[in-house]
């Protein structure tokens, strides 16, 4: 007799539970590989999946076993050639010979256990310790979209919320209490008056009965025409609760210099740093805009091939694309719905008769309806050396310091080479940031 | 109408269900096996996997291992470097086999003969797994474990559990009964005790004691109820899993429970580890037999019985012991070959047959015999008992001396008059779980006193532990044990070899105990 089953449709993936246990114990070096990933990823590839390395010992499971070497033993192999009896071998040099090794693969000579992760998991790992900063999300509160959830039962309501069910059960217990009579009760009196009615000739005594029966049922239609089969204090509805929903929306102003002073070096680290920005806000709101605008001595907003790509001449105004940003924040994205972030990319450049204009454009345009706005500096490897020692500073970098002060959601830092960009998102973002500032 | 089962690779449900048939025939009718009820199962490539990274077991407890072993599979089988095998079969009863969905309709065809009727009728029929195993409770069992666990770590954290398990699986070649065992409750009965010791616990839960003002001693209080009396431990211990469990100081009764759940899965894959030989070559064997009876009654293809071949010559291969491919001796092959020899022997023996092999030497029966043999033996007695004459020559074995003092090897034996006996006895202590285990014990643990635990290593012929290894499970017992461990090797001679000790951190802080 064979029973014959069927088990492909069954869902796969039963060993996810094993999976995440696993991932978790070798948190600390999947860490270290994605943030050293990071650094040497390609553009675009952030967000793909990574490969592994986990040193054996992290995740060894050792058990008690003979060791290969040491001791006398013996053992059968198969296929002599050319062996009698007395006949000696030379031992290999390699202290393990092939032969005597019983070690399994989890044994001793593996020094690093390689898997791939994911890229839902590289992500969860690269911004497991990122948020958003509080500033950005007690803004989140008051924002208009609201959204009803379920929140038990109330007397008052709609008709279309009216919970049969509640009801009855209300209007059932009210009824028992106050004793109405019952269908039932009825109809056995009914029967009982028929049956009286009936009879052609009645005896004193059934006279009295039916009189005293007649004058019960006029007591009990009574009765039940007082108590109503369904009162309104029986009624429950529905209740809903109207519950601010943050708003799910993001737009993410890109803004970057790309006067000549700008080599594709710099720009290189900025597209990181967006990128990386791009990634951690998709992985907050439902829903993400990008906007990109590059400025030389006028903004324009541009898709991002051009962003990254085409080269321009010509001077250095940054007031004009933060004009630009407040122009298009106007015209497209309303503040009440909306939540705007900004990075701006920067040689540190500026006209130097442009810079008070900055200042006010951004503390007074953009900075009240910014959730967060993050300004970095790139260098290329050549002036890197020379602006390492921060006192050595760019003209903008001067101005932005004095808006920084006091103003939480504005950020700034300075990125020298790809390996920095990582680290500087992550000191831009990490949680403890607002605790320590 | 041809007589043939199919004549495509691709199966069907229909096809599958007669050629189950026409096998059943011939494995039940013709060969008399004496299977347990089957029951097939059709998974996919993946589910395969899954099943891989939990031992093989439909239902399993989480840990972080298996997720380890999974990962590895996989990459190994995305690469292309190692393929899935054809199926996994559960010692249960019914016996469950899975079956691939990529297989063609012959390798379901050998699947089914390979794992339905071989290894079935093996699992059925070999003693130690009569007396070891309980087919009918294992599913019941693996399900109470998994779900045991899961409460566990919803209770008390998953790192908990893990150092429970942790520790457990590190031991758990150590954490079987070797010999026999005493009558104890079926293995379904467990659960039903397991649930009755928590009622009783809840059950005598007053929130009263809660409200009782500590007492001045308070601290000393849970620590008396950490050490319920127990009876003392016999010693020497060689499970060393059961001696935790019973007389570990620091555990609580979950932690006892999870050792246990460990324990009884150990054990209940120990006569597997002990019939890979013999369990391997049985069911070599019956597909091997099963697949030529079919094809002499033209029942399976011409083709189909080619791909046949080709799949099982792929499996009994057995490189030279100087191949690049050897990896030790092949089971299969091994298995096969004896098999194959006692059917030879009792058919058509030799002389010398009939002084190697006198009981079974032309008894003209040869399913009979091999029955007796499945039945009756496990790996080393078997290889003890029939390892012939012939086929050491056939598979020119030798055996290699290799003494730790020596420069270089020496081969000891070959395949010739004088070497027979010794090649065999050689080989048959290979597969002797008695050598090729480390033999430790638990020699001393004081349990009134400073409750040192001492586990006491019996070297074979010197032969040491992985030191590295050794040390990092002596930190596990010792996490554990709470109190200090030492591992000692005495050689044959009763001469200390070496000795780690493990001192454990002494107890943070502890929180809440129940």
């Amino acid at each position: 007799m064979m029973n014959i089953i069927d088990r492909r449709l069954n869902p796969s993936g039963k060993s996810l539970p094993n999976r995440q246990r696993f991932i978790r114990l070798a948190k600390a070096t999947i860490r270290e590989a994605v943030v050293r990933s990071i650094k040497d990823r390609a553009l675009g590839d952030v967000g793909s999946k990574e490969v592994v390395d986990i040193p054996v010992k992290r995740i060894a499971e050792p058990r008690l076993r003979h060791s290969a070497e040491g001791g006398d033993r013996d053992q059968v192999l198969p296929g002599n050639k050319e062996f009698v009896r007395g006949d000696t071998l030379p031992k290999p040099k390699s202290g393990r010979g092939e032969k005597g090794s019983q070690a399994s693969p989890d044994g001793e000579g593996e020094d690093s256990f390689r898997f791939t992760i994911s890229a839902e998991e590289y992500l969860d790992v690269l911004f497991e310790e990122l948020e958003l900063p509080d500033l950005a999300k007690a803004q989140l509160k008051d924002t208009s979209v609201v959204r009803y959830r379920r929140a038990g039962h109330s007397p008052t309501g709609s008709p279309s919320n009216l919970n049969l069910l509640r009801t009855m059960r209300k209007s059932l217990a009210r009824r028992i209490s106050l004793r109405r009579p019952k269908s039932d009760d009825f109809a056995r009196l009914e029967a009982e008056i028929a049956e009286l009615e009936a009879m052609s000739e009645r005896t004193p005594e059934e006279d009295e009965k039916l009189g005293a029966l007649w004058l019960e049922r006029e007591k009990k239609e009574a009765r039940s025409r007082r108590i109503a089969y369904i009162d309104p204090v029986d009624l429950r509805f529905n209740r809903f609760e109207a519950t601010p929903q943050p708003s799910a929306q993001a737009v993410m102003f890109c803004l970057m210099d790309v006067s000549g002073s700008m080599t594709e070096d710099m720009k290189d680290l900025a597209k990181r740093f967006f990128l990386l920005l791009h990634l951690f806000l998709t992985r907050q709101y439902e829903h993400v805009d990008i906007v990109f605008i590059r400025h030389t001595s006028e903004a324009k907003e541009v898709d991002e091939e051009t962003f990254f790509r085409s080269a321009e001449t010509g001077g250095t105004v940054v007031s004009t694309a933060l004009a630009e940003m407040r122009r298009i924040v106007d015209e497209r994205y309303p503040v009440d719905d909306w939540n705007i972030y900004a990075a701006q990319a920067s040689d540190g450049d500026n006209y130097s008769s442009d810079s008070q204009t900055c200042i006010e454009l951004l503390t007074t345009q953009i900075l009240p309806i910014c959730q967060y706005f993050a300004y970095v500096e790139v260098y290329d490897r050549r002036q890197a050396e020379i602006f390492l020692s921060s006192l050595n500073v760019s003209e903008l970098w001067k101005d932005y310091q004095s808006v920084a002060v006091d103003r939480p959601n504005f950020a700034m830092k300075r990125v020298f080479s790809k390996a920095d960009v990582f680290p500087v998102f992550h000191q831009l973002f990490a949680k403890a940031r607002n605790a320590a500032a | 109408m041809s007589q043939l089962l199919f004549d495509t690779g691709e199966w069907t449900f229909d096809t599958l269900k007669r050629t189950y048939d026409a096998i059943e025939d011939v494995a039940v009718r013709e060969m008399g096996l004496d299977p347990y009820p089957n029951q097939v199962e059709l998974i996919s490539s993946e589910q395969m996997l899954d099943a891989y990274s939990s031992i093989g077991m439909p239902v399993f407890y989480h840990h972080w291992s298996f997720g380890k072993r999974f990962a590895r599979d996989e990459a190994m089988y995305r690469k292309g470097y190692s393929g899935l095998a054809y199926e996994i079969v559960i010692n249960s009863n019914p016996c469950i086999s899975y079956i691939m969905e990529e297989n063609t309709m012959t390798m379901q065809a050998l699947v089914m003969a390979h794992a339905a009727f071989g290894h079935n009728h093996f699992f059925k029929n070999n003693y130690l797994f009569k007396e070891q195993t309980d087919a009918s409770g294992i599913l019941d069992y693996l399900n109470f474990a998994k779900s045991y666990i899961a409460r566990c770590e919803e209770r008390h954290g998953i790192t908990a559990v893990e150092r429970i398990l942790d520790t457990a699986h590190a031991l758990m070649d150590q954490g079987v009964n070797r010999y026999g065992r005493r009558a104890r409750p079926s293995l379904s009965q467990e659960q039903a005790r397991a649930e009755a010791r928590e009622a009783h616990a809840r059950e005598n839960f007053s929130d009263l004691w809660r409200t009782l003002p500590p007492s001045r001693k308070g601290a000393a209080k849970p620590a008396k109820r950490l050490e319920p009396r127990r009876g003392a431990p016999s010693l020497p211990e060689e499970n060393l899993l059961y001696f935790l469990e019973k007389f570990s100081p620091n555990l609580r009764d979950w932690e006892r429970e999870l050792l246990r759940i460990v324990r009884n899965i150990s054990q209940y894959f120990f006569p597997q580890r002990q019939t890979k030989v013999m369990n391997e070559g049985c069911a070599t064997y019956v597909h091997y037999k099963i697949m030529n009876r079919l094809f002499d009654l033209g029942k399976i293809s011409e083709g189909a019985m080619l791909e046949f071949l080709t799949s099982h010559t792929a499996v009994v291969f057995q490189p030279d012991f100087d191949d690049p491919r050897y990896g030790g001796l092949n089971p299969y092959a091994l298995g096969f070959e004896m098999m194959c020899d006692i059917e030879r022997a009792a058919m058509a023996p030799t002389d010398e047959d009939r002084i190697y092999l006198p009981e079974i030497a032309g008894c003209g029966d040869p399913m009979g015999a091999l029955k007796e043999a499945w039945a009756n033996y496990r790996d080393d007695s078997f290889i003890a008992q029939y390892l012939s004459p012939h086929l050491i020559r056939k598979m020119k074995l030798f055996k290699l001396e290799n003494h730790a003092a020596e420069p270089r090897y020496k081969v000891a034996a070959i395949h010739d008059e004088f070497g027979y006996r010794d090649v065999r006895r050689a080989l048959a202590s290979q597969y002797d779980p008695g050598f090729r285990d480390p033999n430790i014990q638990v020699t001393e643990a004081d349990l009134a006193g400073d409750r040192r635990l001492v586990l006491t290593h019996k070297m074979h012929n010197e032969v040491p532990l992985a030191e590295q290894e050794a040390k990092a499970v002596l930190a596990y017992v010792g996490d554990l044990w709470g109190f200090d461990v030492e591992l000692r090797g005495l050689n044959d001679l009763g001469v200390e070899r070496y000795r780690h000790e493990f001192a454990p951190a002494p107890p943070m802080e502890s929180g809440p105990l129940y």
